[in-house]
């Protein structure tokens, strides 16, 4: 009962807060309770602001945030909203909306549903949070790993969805990866022993780091090969590293710190020629260890494809054809190897099977440019 | 509430033991305010309101294959404190938690 109180009216002081701390901020101080809370929403409509500048990076850069005086409140909150007695689905809503911040429009924008059902999602969460007890408090010294696991796995679905859509009207909502980058940045800091937190914060960064380069004026994806790497963020890739490092030395490794570890050994190569594919083929060996799923097995076989040639590529991309029929990186990766081998009859069937199975604006241009493209 | 899945017939003693000793301690501490443990599911009688009338059936209303074997109401401060008990329960295949009506 007592969190029934504690819940809704931080609940309902977040959309107050919201009006409130954007005429207000920064000149005028904060309500005391839920101070941290208020702290949180006036901060991230401030970063909304910042977000229109154009100096964004570098202005965010400078911020003192998150603060770590309400590190803490946010982070029980957070485990609040991630606890395992709760569906994913409402896990991520439920971040967004009361640790994040963002309205229930913007999470049915970001997750192409409607606003009514991410509005009774949310409803139907916050109720059984009351009426189950879900506490607001850093869980156990002994649950602390599974529950941080549930929190990283809400950041990562959420950070995915904002790298690449899978909608067709947003080809990258960066708001949404960005959102999901900064509450990475909380946890690791109030629980900065914890090996895949760095990991997954590090493996954050890599992929924001290149963002710049992955899109052209137009809109459309350009592919690692032709990227500017010179346009990457080379300050926030020497960052990650620097925090896979710290995650290395925990010794507790995982699949978020082999996933950035590939991200790295990509952003660390210098050019496309120079990448250090057999790491790579190495590192996705040890991943698929810990985590056996065929779009790992896909991403291998791009790599295998430099170390062992793309007849051997081919191979494992066909053995993934039962497991991942509709999944058209399959298809468009099956495209770029067909026609190494020479085999474009082929290659322009997979394109067009890769084109059948996404909606995604820039990914559609590009699987269009790679078929009407000369074969090299 | 934390709802015990089982079979009411089961008599291993060593497990008898470790319940026996898991409610000692949680009656205790203050957190078990009541429960009981039920006889097997073959020895229930369901009314139904299906069509309107009582009918009497035999057996269980609940038509899956795990059947309540007992049930303790708990007195505890928040779900997590429910769940390290829950997690600890010597017994059964499965914990239920189910928070009491309150109005």
């Amino acid at each position: 009962m007592r969190r029934y109180g504690n819940f809704e009216l931080a609940e309902d002081s977040t959309q107050e807060a919201c009006v409130e701390a954007l005429r207000s901020w920064p000149s005028q101080g904060i309500p005391t309770r839920p101070g941290a809370w208020l702290r949180t929403v006036a901060e991230r409509r401030a970063l909304d602001r910042l977000r229109r500048d154009q100096r964004f990076a570098a202005k965010v850069r400078g911020m003192p945030f998150p603060r770590a005086d309400s590190g803490d409140d946010r982070l029980s909150l957070m485990f609040a909203c991630c606890h395992p007695s709760l569906s994913r689905d409402a896990q991520v809503a439920l971040t967004l909306r009361t640790v994040a911040g963002l309205t229930t429009a913007q999470i049915a924008r970001a997750f192409l549903s409607s606003e009514a059902s991410i509005a009774q999602r949310i409803t139907r969460a916050k109720r059984k949070i009351v009426d189950a007890a879900i506490p607001f408090r850093m869980p156990a010294p002994a649950d602390l790993e599974d529950r941080v696991g549930d929190v990283l796995s809400v950041l990562y679905l959420m950070f995915n969805e904002g790298y690449l859509a899978s909608g067709w009207e947003m080809s990258q909502d960066r708001s949404l990866a960005e959102d999901a980058t900064w509450l990475a940045g909380l946890v690791a800091q109030v629980l900065p022993a914890q090996a895949e937190v760095l990991g997954l914060l590090a493996l954050f960064k890599l992929q924001l780091a290149r963002t710049g380069s992955r899109f052209a004026a137009d809109g459309s994806i350009v592919m690692l090969v032709d990227q500017d790497r010179s346009r990457w963020d080379h300050g926030a890739i020497r960052e990650a590293t620097n925090l896979l490092q710290r995650a290395a030395e925990l010794d507790r490794p995982g699949p978020y710190q082999l996933q950035a570890a590939i991200a790295s050994c990509h952003a660390t190569a210098p050019t496309w020629t120079d990448t250090d594919w057999q790491l790579l083929v190495r590192l996705y060996d040890r991943l698929l260890q810990l985590q056996p799923s065929p779009v790992v097995r896909l991403n291998r076989a791009v790599a295998l494809w430099h170390v062992a040639g793309a007849e051997a590529a081919l191979a494992e991309t066909d053995a993934l054809l039962p497991e991942l029929p509709r999944y058209h990186l399959l298809h468009s990766t099956r495209g770029e190897l067909l026609r190494d081998l020479g085999r474009e009859e082929e290659a322009q069937e997979a394109w067009a099977s890769a084109l059948a199975l996404t909606l995604n604006p820039a990914e559609r241009r590009h699987i269009h440019a790679r078929s009407a493209a000369e074969a090299r | 509430m934390l709802i015990f899945a089982g079979d009411g017939d089961d008599n291993d003693a060593k497990v008898m033991e470790r319940v026996g000793a898991w409610w000692g301690k949680y009656s205790q501490s203050g957190a078990i305010v009541g429960g009981e443990r039920l006889q097997s599911s073959s020895r229930a009688t369901t009314v139904r309101f299906d069509g309107g009338a009582p009918s009497i059936v035999d057996g269980p209303f609940a038509e899956t294959k795990e059947t309540i074997g007992g049930y303790a109401i708990v007195d505890v401060p928040d779900l997590d404190a429910a769940l390290e008990m829950a997690k600890t329960w010597p017994a059964s295949p499965a914990v239920e938690i189910r928070p009491i009506w309150v109005d």
